[in-house]
């Protein structure tokens, strides 16, 4: 079985961002960047099937700058085997992303495509659904576990009321949530190793994708900040200021 | 502009959030349609039919779309699409699931989550958990849309539409529901509650977390919230995370208990109307944005505070 694994790579989940003065976007200039979370945890999925024997081998793939590299480059010292660059500057949406990860899905004959639920800048959650559906199969959205036996897969799903488990065929796309597992690090020989490690750059022409986006954005700006409000010395306070102050408790 | 709006339901009842939803459709244009999709579910499309402003509902009653999966229920919403200029739904797991498999199946690229609708093709969303606003233009002739319910008031009640019955569209047959761990729970849903009350890290283990918060929440006629630390070590459901990748909520009252205040917590619970936080550390970031801090050791003020209420 060949997984395909979506790895975008964005701003540190540690980091604020900061909006740019001119409302034009967020301040990404000299902003340390990272793989997006979800998708380290849709790799180490990818490698633990690996471990398993389930999956003979693990392409990671992302869209993005040359920078975006680096990202691929951490994918292949966590465990990928190969590794895909599909370079565009600015912007990448869903919709854009989906339609490489098909074409490249189709080319590699990848039974499983593995991808993050969210990525944690456009917040869209909208790939891999978009994925699926062009390549008109199955997906398993926000997988808290993963099965697969034969070319069945068994999905466990994150939903509003609790869990669900779903079974589909393979070739499938499942996105993944944060419960899946706990991504390993990447040991110092591996990084080394990772160097040496096949990297390929596909433009996107070649893949005959559009790359440009569908939505204009027009202005960003911050939240309005939320005013703090004050501390109170003791609970019998506390209940007084809701009753008679802010009036949300009787 | 005519507007399908996909509602959300359990097959028996139709969830209040979409009622939210309509709110924000209806900002796109009259008429709207809801369309409920489901098995054995005549009395949700009663139910939608008495939503104020719903132009028509359409029902679409058959068993392939008794668990709404997102394959055989995008396939539906394709084949209707071309009637409409606009497809949105609540941004529930339903939702999040089956639209954007919608949108590519239209080439058509989602706006996500929205919350406000500035004119019938441009939309304000956040992004990088909340700590950005976009206004987005889509340029898409046909829109899809996701909408964050807690950022639109509820739809009035008061329509009469008629209901239509709709044949269902062939399934694709892609995947099947083999099992459901739903949780039932005596306390309000997350998205629907008035008060929340929510736990961290802070409460050490899950009979701790029960014992300290459920008496509270019992007294509040509260739900219950959890940090993500707070579920990754069991001491609550996953469908009870509050935050950037879990539920966003926007209650009258919402009381953080030893949660720190990261900015992925923040951004699912900032638009509270009164924040509370009780938190053994005086530095933790929750005060920042929190109307009433009380510093102190949760496993004493919260029996007291239970106890006051
Ligand atoms: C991609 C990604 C997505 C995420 N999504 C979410 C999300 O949706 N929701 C979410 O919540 N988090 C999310 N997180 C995690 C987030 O970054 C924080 O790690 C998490 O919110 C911390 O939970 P906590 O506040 O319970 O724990 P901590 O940060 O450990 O805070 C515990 C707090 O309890 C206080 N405390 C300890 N003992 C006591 C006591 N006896 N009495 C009173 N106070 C006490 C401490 O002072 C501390 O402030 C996400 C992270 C990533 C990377
Ligand atoms: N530019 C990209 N390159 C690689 N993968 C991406 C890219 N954008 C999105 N993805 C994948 O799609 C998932 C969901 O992203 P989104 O739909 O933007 O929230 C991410 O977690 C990634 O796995």
């Amino acid at each position: 079985m060949k997984v395909l694994v979506a790895v975008k790579r964005v701003v540190d989940a540690n980091l604020r961002v900061r909006v740019k003065r001119d409302g034009s976007g967020v301040e990404l200039d000299n902003v340390k960047m990272a793989m997006n979370p979800f998708d380290e945890i849709a790799l180490e999925e990818a490698i633990r099937l690996k471990e398993k024997g389930a999956a003979t081998e693990i392409v990671a793939v992302s869209v993005g700058p040359a920078k975006a590299e680096d990202t691929l480059r951490q994918a292949l010292a966590m465990g990928a085997d190969r590794a895909i660059l599909v370079q565009h500057d600015g912007r990448t949406e869903p919709l854009g992303v989906a339609k490489v990860l098909k074409a490249l899905a189709a080319r590699e004959a990848a039974d499983l495509v593995l991808l993050g639920k969210q990525a944690i800048d456009d917040d869209s959650n909208q790939t891999g659904q978009m994925l699926a559906a062009l390549m008109g199969r199955g997906q398993a959205t926000f997988a808290s576990e993963v099965e697969v036996s034969g070319t069945t897969l068994r999905v466990t799903r994150e939903m509003d009321g609790g869990l669900r488990v779903v079974e589909l065929a393979l070739p499938a796309v499942v996105t993944v949530d944060l419960r899946l597992n706990t991504p390993r690090y990447a040991s110092l020989p591996a990084i080394m190793k990772a160097r040496s490690k096949p990297l390929a750059k596909v433009p996107a022409d070649e893949l005959g994708v559009d790359l440009a986006p569908r939505l204009e954005v027009l202005h960003t700006e911050e939240p309005p900040a939320r005013k703090g409000g004050i501390m109170v010395g003791s609970v019998a306070e506390l209940v007084d200021k809701l009753r008679t102050e802010a009036k949300v408790i009787r | 502009m005519t507007t399908l709006l996909l509602a959300e339901h359990d097959n028996n009842r139709l969830d209040a959030q979409t009622a939210n939803a309509l709110t924000a459709a209806a900002g796109l244009g009259q008429p709207v349609h809801i369309l409920v999709a489901g098995s054995g579910c005549a009395a949700v499309a009663d139910a939608a039919a008495a939503l104020g402003g719903v132009a028509r509902v359409l029902l679409a009653d058959d068993p392939r779309y008794a668990d709404r999966a997102a394959e055989p229920l995008a396939a539906l919403i394709v084949e209707l699409a071309s009637g409409y200029d606009a497809v949105v739904a609540a941004a529930t797991s339903t939702g999040k699931d089956t639209l954007p498999r919608v949108a590519a199946l239209l080439d058509v690229m989602q706006v996500s989550d929205i919350v406000t609708v500035e004119s019938p093709d441009t939309f304000r969303r956040l992004i990088y958990a909340g700590n950005a606003i976009e206004t987005v233009r889509a340029t898409d002739a046909k829109k899809v849309i996701t909408v964050r319910t807690s950022a639109f008031a509820a739809a009035p009640a008061g329509g009469s539409a008629d209901i239509a019955a709709v044949t269902a569209a062939a399934d694709p047959g892609l995947a099947r529901v083999v099992e459901e761990r739903t949780a039932k729970s005596d306390r309000p849903q997350l998205a629907a509650a008035r008060v929340i009350v929510s736990g961290g890290r802070a409460f050490g283990s899950k009979e701790q977390f029960d014992a300290l918060l459920n008496p509270l929440a019992e007294k509040l006629n509260a739900a219950i919230g959890a940090s993500r630390a707070a579920v990754d070590a069991g001491y609550a459901a996953n469908e009870l995370q509050v935050g950037q990748t879990g539920k966003v909520v926007a209650p009258e009252l919402y009381i953080a208990c030893g949660i720190s205040g990261a900015i992925q917590h923040l951004a699912g619970m900032k638009d509270s109307k009164v924040i509370v936080a009780i938190n053994s550390d005086a530095d933790a970031p929750i005060f920042a944005l929190a109307d009433y801090g009380l510093v102190g050791d949760i496993f004493q003020l919260l029996p007291e505070l239970t106890e006051a209420l």
